[in-house]
């Protein structure tokens, strides 16, 4: 398995950055035209999530990604140096009441994106999002 | 490419043409500006072309919603028009079809404000 490690800057300009990585790892492996469109957005929204809501756009602190190629599948984590979060606290977007909020979509989004998602403890401090998508499993 | 943004007049109906992608950042901004615009000036009729935007992000989709209930509070009407395969998708997943309507085609849409 072939792992790449970048750290990036809390910059949307880091989002757009681990999109081409990881999209770029993605069509190496083979994955096809809307299985490259469903990764590169859980892509950007758990990039999006690092930047504005772990990082708060903290100049000191960076994002680490990586990207695990394997002959099936592409593994990505991305974590931030924020203060951590609890995704259950988050209201459920699917809820009557919750439907016309303006935020809270991306977790929605990015479990609807890949085939394995979970949201850790970063270390030492932080959150660890870790990704994955399979070949065998893509449309 | 960040979002286009431009609108023309059907009758009484707004409609707003975007083309690019609507995502957190500027592309969100200029649309969620676009219809603050429109609502505040009084246009109560108002029917978002997204036929051309080939991407949107839940920051994009949050403005989509927010347009929603701006125009709403305003006492008009915002109804989508032309969705790709993927927007629908999107829509899908955040059961939002059951808050916008959507149209295929322009002329139906434009009818259906009446």
């Amino acid at each position: 398995m072939a792992e790449r490690k970048i750290l990036l800057d809390s910059t949307l300009d880091s989002v757009e950055v681990a999109e081409t990585e990881v999209l770029g790892a993605a069509r190496e492996i083979g994955f096809h035209e809307d299985d490259l469109h469903q990764l590169g957005m859980a892509v950007r929204e758990s990039m999006v999530n690092a930047v504005v809501h772990g990082n708060r756009y903290n100049a000191r602190k960076k994002v680490h990604l990586s990207v695990t190629k394997a002959a099936d599948r592409l593994t990505i984590v991305i974590a931030d140096e924020g203060d951590g979060f609890d995704p259950n606290a988050v209201p459920d977007p699917l809820a009557e009441g919750n439907l016309l909020r303006q935020s809270g979509r991306g977790l929605l989004l990015i479990r609807a994106f890949v085939d394995e998602f979970q949201v850790l403890p970063g270390q030492p401090r932080g959150t660890e999002v870790r990704m994955v998508k399979y070949l065998a499993k893509a449309s | 490419m960040s979002v286009k943004i431009t609108n023309r007049q059907v009758g009484d109906v707004t409609v707003v043409d975007a083309t690019g992608r609507i995502t957190l950042g500027e592309g969100a901004s200029v649309f969620r500006d676009m219809i603050r615009d429109l609502a505040t000036k009084g246009n109560k009729k108002i029917l978002i072309n997204l036929s051309d935007v080939s991407y949107i992000d839940s920051s994009g989709i949050g403005e989509m919603v927010s347009s929603f209930t701006t125009v709403t509070n305003h006492g008009g009407q915002l109804k989508l028009l032309g969705l790709t395969k993927r927007v629908k998708d999107l829509l899908q997943i955040t059961k939002l079809y059951t808050v916008f309507e959507v149209f295929e085609d322009e002329s139906s849409a434009i009818r259906s404000f009446a």
